[in-house]
């Protein structure tokens, strides 16, 4: 530790802030805003001079301290290993403690409409997760365009309910139907194509299904959006406090006080349910040869090919499937939200749920719940600064990208092996 | 025939703007195979810095060809710093990472700046005072006038004067040897006592300020800007530099024309809400059926 190095981490620091300036300085410097509908520019400079001050100081002690050492990337560290270990062990215990907790969270103390709310929220990205985790972390296949598969689940779902009137449980599966046929209808020209161009054409596919949303408005209501889509009920007993003329309410029938709360708990354990129903044929469907011809397409497309494995058909189902999926939590959403519009569809949607898949370890079922608590809950704790948020979560992307390139729990290991951990 | 003269004419300004951000992405797909999912956001802080540097020039007086060249310079310089950042924070540390490990980041990367600048200069729309007015009118006697306004001139103009330079530097000087070294074998351009870090830094500072100058020509074009314009400008640039052969440099500004063309023609001809379908369905066309575009080399899979 010489004066050398102090005086090279000097050096790089003060160049640090120089970049910073020049970064911050238009950008955050200058903020245009209107008066009298002109723009003028309103100057804040303090602003930047904190943050160059910030950058520059924080450069030179990540000089000092890490003595520009190179790290060790790619790799899983030591830690992340350890918790990986530690989840392939005691795997069954922790996923048994976890959905118990998940099942009696509603009557928790703590549990009111605020955190129901969220845990809806959080499971809904687990389930949408779990879904595209068959398409990215099984199949390898980058879909940046989940979100269409949602809104067309979400739509269909919306509009068999509104126009034919029929309950939740036969429009679900329709809307799963239509979901799956969509992702088999865009899918199959665009399959063969390599990772990185196949992730565009996704997310052109994505961006025509919303267009498509936002300028039918014979069928969508366009931008306006589907109102009064029907509440789900319990087996045909509504959740209202005034039922009509001669119809049963759950809480009637159940001889309880009225409390709206009756309806979030009863849609909480709905989407537990499903999210649960897709962990679960996830799991299985993994050991069956179509999930294995999946995992050995994702290794390598090649090998496969000459083992005779027909790496459409096989990317077809895996995109179907997980399209199917986003479509029951479309419906889900449609009758949680009561109101559909193209707007809740945008990209970023997309954008999140690959977050969640991708930063959880692609593959790894647990990983996807830790990183939605993770992601989301980060999106929820800079509620109050709203526009900072966003770029926290895009943030939160690239780093975990740079230092765990793998994902939190990165699970490479082959679901069926063969000799000793077959 | 005026009618479609105009479209013509549009069609070509819209293609200059596209074609200089696909530049971007083809050298960057070129040098290092990844897709710059931020390039598109780049291109907005471009036009932020350009928009602001208008407002501040339009304080001072200066005359109208320097305030021009002042902020072309800007622009470029300071965008320059935002390329040059994100290549060294984002992608440098994942070169050796795993395919999808780039695009991921550079997805990450796009949603930081896009919230940043909404965040630092508000999510509302900005207007900017026309620059350049005037034109000249053809047909005149006709029901149909067709336009060709100065600033079209301007645009068309600056972006062949670019490309012209940017031929020249990527063919005759020592930089753009290096550069397209390390697009045929990166590791033996090494050993060959190039600097590959910095090539590629330089890779992405070109690109960025060739972005920048299309987000000057955007603001002044429009007129109306806002932290999202990157995104679909992005892509409908990536889907240029597909038409033209990913990794090709003529065939980058070659697939903006076409784009740019294909964009106007599908407004003035079709329908207009689906404008951004045409450039869509473009992409998926070409993806699907001519993956190695007009000018590109056929991708082979080597085992």
């Amino acid at each position: 530790m010489g004066k050398d190095l102090i005086q090279k981490s000097l050096k790089d620091s003060l160049f640090t802030g120089i970049i910073a300036l020049a970064l911050f300085g238009p950008i955050v410097g200058l903020r245009t805003v209107a008066k009298n509908e002109v723009l003028v520019v309103e100057p804040k400079w303090f602003v930047v001079l904190l943050i160059v001050i910030f950058c520059a100081v924080g450069r030179f002690f990540i000089n000092l301290y890490t003595f520009r050492k190179e790290q060790r990337r790619g790799e899983q560290s030591s830690f992340g290993k350890a918790v990986s270990n530690f989840l392939d062990e005691k795997g069954a215990q922790i996923a048994i403690a976890a959905i118990a907790f998940s099942i009696i969270f509603p009557f928790m103390p703590f549990a009111d409409r605020y955190w129901m709310d969220i845990a809806i929220m959080m499971m809904t990205y687990i389930m949408l997760g779990w879904g595209l985790n068959i398409v990215i972390g099984l199949a390898g296949l980058l879909d940046l365009g989940y979100v269409a598969f949602y809104a067309v689940g979400a739509y269909s779902y919306a509009l068999f309910a509104i126009h034919f009137g029929w309950s939740f449980w036969i429009c679900l599966p329709i809307a799963g139907l239509f979901a799956g046929m969509f992702g088999i209808l865009l899918g199959f020209p665009v399959l063969r194509l390599r990772g990185d161009y196949l992730a565009i054409v996704t997310l052109a596919f994505g961006e025509m299904i919303r267009i498509l949303l936002l300028n039918w408005y014979e069928l969508t209501k366009g931008p306006d959006g589907l109102t009064g889509i029907p509440r789900p009920s319990f087996f045909g007993l509504p959740f209202k406090r005034y039922p009509d003329e001669g119809v049963e309410t759950f809480h009637t029938f159940f001889g309880l006080e009225y409390d709206p709360m009756q309806r979030i708990i009863f849609l909480y354990y709905l989407i537990l349910i499903l999210a649960l129903i897709t962990n679960a044929f996830t799991i299985k469907i993994r050991r069956l040869p179509v999930g294995r011809a999946w995992e050995a397409l994702r290794e390598d497309e090649i090998a496969c090919k000459s083992l005779g494995v027909n790496p459409r058909n096989t990317k077809l189902t895996a995109f179907a499937v997980g399209a199917m999926f986003g479509g029951f939590a479309g419906s889900f959403f449609a009758t949680r939200q009561a109101f559909i519009s193209p707007e809740s569809f945008t990209f970023i949607e997309s954008a999140i749920i690959v977050a969640i898949v991708v930063l959880g370890g692609m593959g790894s079922q647990t990983g996807v719940v830790l990183s939605t608590i993770f992601l989301i809950g980060l999106i929820e704790v800079f509620r109050d600064f709203e526009s900072y948020r966003m770029v926290a979560f895009g943030g939160a992307m690239v780093l975990i990208m740079v230092f765990r390139p793998r994902g939190i729990l990165a699970k490479r290991k082959p679901t069926i092996m063969m000799g000793k951990h077959g | 025939m005026e009618y479609f003269l105009q479209q013509l004419i549009n069609g070509l300004t819209l293609g200059s703007v596209y074609g200089l951000i696909a530049i971007g992405y083809t050298m960057v797909y070129g040098i290092i195979g990844m897709i710059n999912f931020a390039h598109g956001d780049i291109f907005m802080v471009g036009a932020f810095v350009a928009l602001i540097s208008f407002i501040l020039f339009a304080l001072t007086g200066i005359s109208l060809p320097i305030v021009l060249m002042l902020v072309l310079l800007i622009a470029m310089v300071f965008t320059a710093c935002y390329g040059w950042t994100v290549e060294k924070l984002a992608y440098k540390p994942l070169r050796k990472s795993f395919r999808l490990a780039p695009l991921i980041s550079a997805l990450g990367m796009s949603i930081v700046l896009q919230n940043y600048v909404q965040a630092a200069q508000g999510a509302r729309i900005k207007t900017l005072q026309p620059v350049i007015q005037g034109g000249f009118n053809f047909f005149k006697e006709s029901d149909f006038v067709v336009t060709l306004s100065y600033l079209q001139i301007f645009i068309v103009l600056v972006t062949i004067v670019l490309m012209a330079v940017f031929t020249l530097l990527i063919t005759r000087t020592a930089l753009g040897r290096a550069q397209r070294a390390c697009e045929q074998d990166r590791t033996m351009t090494a050993l060959m006592g190039i600097n590959v870090d910095r090539t590629i830094s330089m890779t992405f500072i070109i690109g960025s300020s060739l972005a920048s100058v299309a987000g000057v020509m955007f603001v002044m074009y429009y007129g109306v800007i806002d932290f999202y314009i990157g995104f679909l400008a992005g892509i409908k640039a990536f889907t240029a530099a597909v038409l033209g052969g990913i990794g090709s440099i003529p065939g980058a500004m070659l697939g903006g024309l076409l784009i740019g063309l294909i964009e106007t023609f599908w407004s003035g001809y079709i329908s207009i809400e689906y404008k951004d379908i045409a450039a869509f369905t473009t992409l998926v066309i070409v993806l699907i059926f001519f993956p190695t575009g007009f000018l590109g080399k056929p991708d082979i899979e080597k085992v």
